[in-house]
């Protein structure tokens, strides 16, 4: 995975609450056996009509924005489906960091496994920052996770500051590092092994079941 | 600190391998389900790694999301949903994976064959690259759905770094109206508190309502707990659960049955256990419900209208309902019964068990499906197509004028060639009305399979109490 350290670019505004991944990346982009590629299918019914025709008006498709690398969006955005086709879409795309007052966990879960950066903000924090992107003279933003900022850009008409955003310890090293976590999970296999020796006297019906079938 | 714990409480305390230093938990998982959209990609980081499954005794698979509901013989006319099935299939040979092939009697939807088999059993972590995992909670398992990246984590280590959930209890009490079903409690809960109302929770359904549940109506309730935006839902195990379990292929026998049920009587919360939010709802006050919107917050009883968006003092709100009654076709302040419909759904993870089909037949018989009308019944899996069948209920259907289908997700989420042309409006049993969701354009009123039937025949949304 990617490590997230410094991110600058675009920021698209995308005012819209409740936005589920089936919006983000729907069906018929899901039978692939791939992770790559879905960049096309990022909200696809949004982004092209019915006939595969680029819809111009919607915000991705517009200049600067169809080079975003931030998205900043509405309330439980990613709520719906697990598919973790939807963060692959997004970073297929380009986008890196989606900034929202409150995200569905399992997409939220989804974005740490691949070096998507989720950040929570108030919705007033928000507002500000979609005024910025809605603007595009200011909608460059830098986000650092290493000291939890997002810097604002400093043209005349915006708002100029910036704004700091909390992280799940746990999280942030996580993107800092760009870990392979089976790998560091695989350290523990003694802990993984004890625990399953101790689940064998405990709960043996946690075991013996998987084994009777065909028994009776 | 109190001692009193809450179900959720004991079952995570009860699977945690090992603590991080800031604070993320190392937690074993039980049991693993498979299917074939969100694994391909797992299996390929597995063998891409050199790593093997660590038990694969703990994993069930079944192709579901892609599966044709006709003519099965026939294979798979898409290239690319046949090749995501065929991929299943070779993943798990090669990683000695227990899988139900599309021609297993025993085929079904990946929540519906879980319980069915008593893979799913109390007490258990349970996870499944699908966000409905939560339906194994209605038996007092911790069940959360899981995208791509930590299937393959789980399958390599059992196990999932995870930071706790907060306690969230639901309490609907009193007894549920004639018409009323499990289906209206959970669409009614989700009105209410929102589909962000359960982030970061997990739900414990409680009260006299939900104890008087079956088995079947308890995993609809908790099927759709990922609508309201919870990581799980829960139902504390009690004699309905175990009656379900007893003899079931893979639930424990004899003496080892006994341990379990025995474990099992101490999983639910203890009295005085914290809760960090709390919700109550009055069983007789529900009324059956549709959904009007894009959202399933976006719901009403039959009775009532279509919400006006300039009544909304929030923007944001006002913007949101605008927007969905743009793509649903409705009118501000429209009577939802006079709402028409040309298509019906009878299936999903939601309502596609044995019991549903079941209530779906007995109001069903004896009538016929609106002239204007394509309804469908889709079984939840191939055990309960065949015990339907051994009860004729799919001759009821017939004859009232629906299709019977092959078991499978189908027009759920219309990945298989079951799905709604534009403007197309469905009366559907399943859990999501999102835009696009059962096909581009076309528009989803979720409701129980009782209502379904009533819109079948009477050719709009209809409250199910007036069909004497």
């Amino acid at each position: 995975m990617e490590k997230f350290t410094t991110l600058t670019g675009i920021a698209a505004p995308l005012a819209m609450e409740n936005i589920d991944t089936d919006m983000i990346i729907p069906k018929q982009f899901l039978k692939t056996i791939k992770r790559t590629g879905l960049g096309a299918g990022l909200f696809y019914e949004h982004r092209f009509d019915e006939q595969g025709e680029k819809i111009t008006d919607f915000v991705l498709n517009r200049a600067p924005y169809n080079e975003a690398k931030i998205l900043v969006t509405g309330g439980n955005f990613g709520c719906g489906s697990s598919r973790e086709h939807a963060p692959w879409a997004l970073l297929d795309f380009g986008i890196r960091c989606v900034i929202a007052p409150s995200f569905a966990d399992i997409f939220h879960n989804n974005c740490f496994k691949n070096g998507i950066l989720p950040i929570t903000l108030s919705q007033e924090e928000v507002d500000r920052l979609m005024d910025d992107a809605e603007r595009v003279a200011n909608a460059t933003l830098t986000v650092d996770l290493e000291t939890q900022t997002i810097t604002e850009a400093s043209s005349e008409e915006g708002n100029g500051g910036s704004i700091s955003f909390e992280i799940d310890p746990f999280n942030k090293q996580y993107l800092l590092e760009g870990h392979d976590d089976i790998a560091l999970t695989l350290k523990r296999e003694d802990k993984i092994e004890d625990f399953e020796a101790g689940q064998k006297q405990s709960q043996p019906w946690q075991w013996i079941g998987q084994t009777q079938e065909g028994e009776t | 600190m109190s001692e009193s714990r809450t179900l959720f409480d004991k079952i995570w305390t009860s699977h945690v391998v090992d603590r991080s230093k800031d604070g993320a938990c190392l937690l074993y998982i039980d049991r693993h389900l498979v299917h074939e959209v969100t694994s391909p990609q797992a299996f390929e980081g597995l063998r891409d790694a050199g790593r093997t499954v660590w038990r694969a005794d703990a994993v069930l698979a079944v192709p579901d999301h892609n599966v044709p509901t006709t003519d099965r013989a026939a294979g798979i006319d898409d290239p690319e949903s046949r090749l995501q099935v065929d991929t299943l299939m070779q993943n798990c040979e090669e990683f000695g994976i227990r899988c139900f092939a599309m021609d297993d009697l025993r085929q079904g939807i990946v929540h519906i064959i879980g319980p069915e088999q008593g893979f799913t059993l109390p007490g258990m972590t349970i996870v499944c690259g699908d966000s409905h995992t939560s339906t194994h909670g209605a038996f007092g398992a911790l069940a959360f759905g899981i995208g791509t990246s930590e299937v393959e984590h789980v399958l390599a280590t059992q196990t999932l770094f995870q930071t706790p959930a907060k306690n969230m209890r639901i309490t609907v009490d009193g007894e549920l109206g004639p018409g009323v079903t499990a289906k209206d409690v959970i669409l009614a809960i989700i009105g209410k508190i929102g589909t962000a109302g359960g982030t970061g929770h997990v739900i414990e359904y409680a009260g006299s309502a939900i104890a008087g549940l079956s088995m079947e109506e308890r995993m609809t309730v908790c099927n759709m707990s990922i609508e309201a935006g919870a990581r799980a839902g829960l139902i504390a195990p009690d004699e309905t659960t175990f009656d379900y379990l007893s003899g079931r292929p893979l639930a424990p026998k004899g003496a080892v049955w006994e341990q379990a049920v025995a474990h099992w009587r101490t999983l639910p919360s203890d009295e005085g256990a914290h809760y960090h939010c709390e919700e109550n709802l009055d069983a007789a006050e529900i009324a059956p419900q549709v959904s009007w919107g894009t959202s399933p917050e976006q719901v009403a009883p039959i009775t009532g209208t279509v919400p006006n968006p300039a009544a909304q003092s929030n923007p944001a709100h006002r913007e949101a309902i605008e927007r969905a009654l743009d793509y649903m076709g409705l009118a501000p302040g429209a009577r939802l019964t006079e709402v028409a419909i040309n298509h019906v759904f009878i299936g999903s993870c939601t309502n596609g068990r044995i019991e549903d089909l079941r209530a779906a037949a007995a109001l069903a018989e004896g009538r016929k499906v609106a002239a204007t009308i394509t309804a469908m019944v889709v079984p939840g899996s191939g055990l309960v197509k065949e015990q339907a069948e051994e009860e004729g209920l799919d001759r009821v259907f017939l004859e009232a004028g629906f299709q019977w289908h092959e078991p499978g997700c189908s027009m759920c989420l219309a990945m298989n060639a079951d799905k709604l042309e534009p403007k197309e409006r469905c009366a559907s049993t399943s859990n999501r009305n999102f835009e696009g969701r059962q096909g581009r354009g076309g528009r989803t009123h979720l409701m129980s399979p009782q209502m379904a039937v009533a819109a079948a025949v009477s050719g709009h949304l209809c409250d199910v109490r007036e069909m004497a």
